[in-house]
């Protein structure tokens, strides 16, 4: 419903004719990214910025239901079996039967085939439902979930404003740093904790990230450049400040801080889950990044920004003022990652607060293609493959990082769907100069009057 | 600050009022105030003693002893003159000459050195010694971004770097391992990076996909992989898959016996005599050679090499490919030279440092082996500073490749200009 909206309120940049190909819908981003070489380009096609631009680029959701959604499915799929491969690969059953694969390679593909399965069986099991806990794998996905969808949104934002923000990783460890001091150093009544709490952490991620736009509005300083040192800033400022008095349990040496006060937590949502009202607020703001980007004045100055940034200025767009404040209000989103990890999920400090989230959060963006719906289902995927990671490697000792393979090979798939066409010979053959590439507009064709 | 406004007085007529840019001479003259304000009036009372050559050098050379104070003022003076030589010049419109924030720099660093020193528990450092360590910690940072140069200049934007230097760390070990020869580890490590980067190649020339993307889901592919086979492959069996020796220091006999520049130049691994050749090569190539003058062209203006019928997606192919083999070779460093196993994520992060090398080096090969060394020295300080003890806590030293990277592109230290067509697909037609 809300994509309907979506698709109605914006008008498409590039709408691509019935028979061009792939090379040349591309071919068309990159001109209008530049205005045809004029311009200095954006870090961000034109079909990444815009989540519905034309038929490739919709929320997930859309994309599941429309025509490219199918390439979507497929993408997730060849990336698990290229995973399941790699699993097996290592296997110690698998070269067993390898040894005598042409006696008996019936042997062979079954070890192959439950070295693959097992482990993404007990990865199911450990982040939707297994027969023991019933659903409470989910709800810890959910969990895991919270951070990813709020950094993801901070990212996605960013995205669509034509910057690239390598930066949520800082922008958490920021917020997290201020909104945990705030949580174990002050004790204030119940009810106004959270808020200082929360209100110093989105202070925190926000001066962060619009340290980077004023960066890039004042100086042109590259924001990839600027958020990727940040992070390193951040993160040596963290282990500094663990280092201290202040920051250390009294009377213990290691870097952890004291445990937050009750009153400064996000109350637990489902007794016996670690799930916390953080959640809520994550499908919060995500309504309230596709309301801001779709609904306000501010959202599509950020769009226009986005997409040509010259052409905005001379529409009377108040360019660097529009960077600044999508660069802090992207801080401001990770934060409440930074908020959920330090208030909700860990309720301590420690070095390793932000883990992988920020980076996480590139990822899930761009699976998410930049809107805020697709952004919050991507993250409850990478939070179901995080969450079930940790069984995975329990039960059958695959190591976690196999869900960084994963992860990868997803979005290296989804941002090259050609690729995709090209391994299941999906491209039809017709009249097309470049058989490679498969008419999009068909596809769309196809879908919608299935609808 | 109003003096930018107002013409110049004495400027060429000719031309309109031109005015290089006053944030050179400002960010110097600020620098030096503070250098000499905390170096020298607040500086420690203790003198450093700044070891040149070691007890069992051939040639002895008596140690500097440098008192804290007195140094720093000196130092700061020194620092404010070549400040003042940029603003005149700037007041006299024109820019400062190149050398002039190299030589700030290296003073800067000294004074800072000194400072740190003799505030130490225990003031005295072997010169000798920091700058070796820096140079062997920056041997990895000067493959890897000189890998970015490649990229860059031929149009591709190489946030992959980290991927390459670790896909290298990691095959290095194994197939050196395996076949018992360090030396085939480092031919097959830059045969990793390589790979890591014709993925590169494919998904931003062929499949047009953003190349910033690529590069960033590169990383965490690699880190994955060699993360799972690490855990799969090399904890299980650390014999078998993960001891791969080190590769032989080969020193030059007599010049390795000069002080200090001595064991940096003719004491060196094979990838260290590599790094030197490997800059000085790509120096060469890239601004003296046909082959650079392509590269450049199809880097600065693609359409423009096209029509004179360069083929644009081949070269930038190569040369990407090019470029991941030698971070592939910065990477075996890692696991050849430094220590001699693969751990998960090895490269911690020096990816970065090495882009953001590039680009303090401003896509200039000797440029980024400069910057190289000086986040060599950077690190390699770090570590010294909790040997000796000093009141500056370590992570804000670790910190300084990063806030002097971030000043670098904010234009206070020069202005920065990547090549024109980088990060930007070629459509032909």
């Amino acid at each position: 419903m809300t994509e309907n909206d979506q698709s109605k309120s914006e008008p498409t940049p590039a709408l691509p004719a019935e028979d061009q190909s792939t090379a040349d819908l591309r071919a068309a981003d990159v001109s209008l990214d530049t205005a045809g070489g004029m311009l200095e380009p954006s870090i961000v096609p034109v079909s990444s910025q815009s989540g519905d631009s034309g038929a490739q680029h919709g929320s997930l959701l859309r994309r599941i239901v429309m025509g490219n959604g199918f390439v979507s499915v497929l993408a997730v799929i060849v990336a698990l079996f290229l995973g399941g491969l790699l699993i097996a690969s290592t296997d110690a059953q698998v070269a067993k039967t390898a040894g005598y694969l042409f006696a008996r390679p019936a042997d062979f593909l079954s070890a192959l085939w439950s070295a693959m399965t097992e482990s993404y069986v007990a990865l199911f099991q450990g982040s939707v439902f297994n027969p023991r806990q019933g659903l409470q794998p989910l709800l810890e996905t959910m969990t895991v979930a919270t951070p990813l969808i709020c950094a993801g949104l901070g990212v996605a934002l960013a995205f669509r404003a034509g910057l690239f923000n390598i930066g949520a990783q800082g922008q958490i460890i920021i917020s997290a740093t201020l909104a945990a001091y705030v949580g174990f150093a002050w004790h204030l009544p119940f009810g106004l904790h959270l808020l200082v709490v929360i209100i110093m952490g989105v202070l925190g991620g926000a001066l962060w990230g619009a340290i980077v736009g004023i960066l890039k509005a004042r100086t042109g300083a590259h924001e990839v450049i600027v958020t990727i040192m940040l992070n390193y800033v951040a993160l040596f400022l963290l282990d500094f400040l663990l280092n201290t008095a202040a920051f250390r349990r009294p009377g213990d040496n290691s870097p952890i801080s004291p445990r937050l006060d009750e009153s400064a937590t996000y109350p637990v949502l489902i007794p016996g889950s670690r799930l916390h009202l953080g959640f809520l607020v994550a499908i919060a703001l995500t309504y309230g990044v596709w309301w801001l980007l779709n609904r306000s004045t501010i959202g599509f100055e950020f769009r226009a920004v986005g997409a040509n940034p010259v052409a905005a200025r001379t529409a009377g767009v108040k360019v660097s003022r529009a960077t600044i404040l999508v660069m802090a209000m992207a801080g401001a989103l990770a934060a409440f990652g930074g908020i959920a990890q330090v208030a909700g999920t860990e309720k301590v400090l420690t070095g390793g607060v932000a883990a992988q989230i920020g980076f996480d959060a590139i990822t899930v963006a761009l699976l998410g293609r930049s809107t805020p719906w697709g952004t919050f289902f991507a993250g409850l995927l990478f939070g179901a493959f995080r969450a079930g990671a940790v069984q995975m490697q329990i039960q059958t000792g695959t190591p976690i990082d196999i869900v960084l393979v994963v992860q990868s090979l997803i979005v290296l798939f989804i941002a090259a769907p050609p690729l995709i066409r090209s391994i299941f010979r999906l491209e039809p053959k017709k009249k097309n100069k470049t058989p490679k590439a498969a008419p999009k507009a068909a596809l769309v064709n196809a879908s919608g009057g299935a609808k | 600050m109003s003096a930018t406004t107002t013409a110049p007085k004495s400027g060429s007529t000719a031309l309109p009022a031109f005015r290089p840019s006053m944030k050179v001479p400002l960010s110097l003259g600020i620098l030096a105030l503070i250098a000499l304000v905390f170096f020298g009036f607040l500086g420690p009372d203790q003198t450093a003693e700044m070891k040149i050559s070691d007890a069992g050098d051939a040639v002895a050379v008596p140690a500097l002893m440098i008192p804290g104070q007195v140094g720093g003022v000196v130092f700061g003076i020194l620092l404010l003159a070549m400040a003042a030589y940029s603003i005149y010049l700037w007041t006299q419109g024109e820019r400062s000459p190149k050398w002039l924030p190299i030589a700030f720099a290296v003073v800067f660093v000294f004074a800072l050195l000194v400072w740190i020193v003799a505030g130490a528990r225990q003031p005295s450092i072997s010169l000798a010694g920091l700058v070796a360590g820096s140079v062997t910690l920056a041997v990895p940072l000067v493959f890897g971004s000189l890998s970015g140069v490649l990229c860059e200049r031929v149009g591709v934007v190489n946030i992959a770097i980290e991927g390459q230097l670790l896909g290298g760390a990691f095959t290095a070990a194994l197939v050196a391992t395996m076949t018992g020869s360090p030396y085939i580890g480092l031919i097959a490590a830059a045969a990793a990076g390589a790979a890591v980067s014709m993925v590169l190649a494919v998904f931003s020339i062929k499949y047009l996909v953003n190349q910033i993307i690529v590069g960033v889901v590169l990383n965490v592919l690699v880190s994955g992989l060699t993360g799972f086979l690490y855990g799969t492959l090399m904890v299980p069996n650390k014999e078998q898959f993960n001891t791969p020796g080190r590769l032989d220091i080969l020193p030059i006999p007599l010049l390795s016996d000069i002080p200090i520049i001595g064991p940096i130049l003719f004491e060196q691994s094979i990838a260290g005599y590599l790094m030197y050749i490997a800059v000085a090569v790509v120096w060469f190539g890239l601004f003296k050679t046909r082959w650079g003058l392509r590269v450049r062209a199809v880097g600065e203006h693609p359409q423009a090499a096209d029509t004179l019928g360069i083929n644009v997606n081949a070269t930038r192919f190569w040369n990407v490919t090019l470029g991941g083999a030698i971070a592939g070779i910065g990477g075996a460093v890692f696991t050849l030279v430094t220590i001699d196993s693969f751990t998960k994520d090895i490269s911690g992060g020096r990816g970065f440092i090495a882009l953001a090398a590039l680009i303090f080096g401003r896509w200039n090969p000797i440029g980024a082996f400069l910057a190289s060394l000086l986040f060599g020295f950077a690190y390699n300080l770090q570590s010294i500073l909790g040997i000796i003890g000093t009141p500056v806590p370590s992570q804000f030293m670790a910190m300084l490749p990063y806030l002097v990277t971030i000043f670098a592109v904010a234009g206070l230290v020069g202005k920065s200009r990547p090549p024109a067509a980088s990060g930007i697909p070629y459509v032909k037609g």
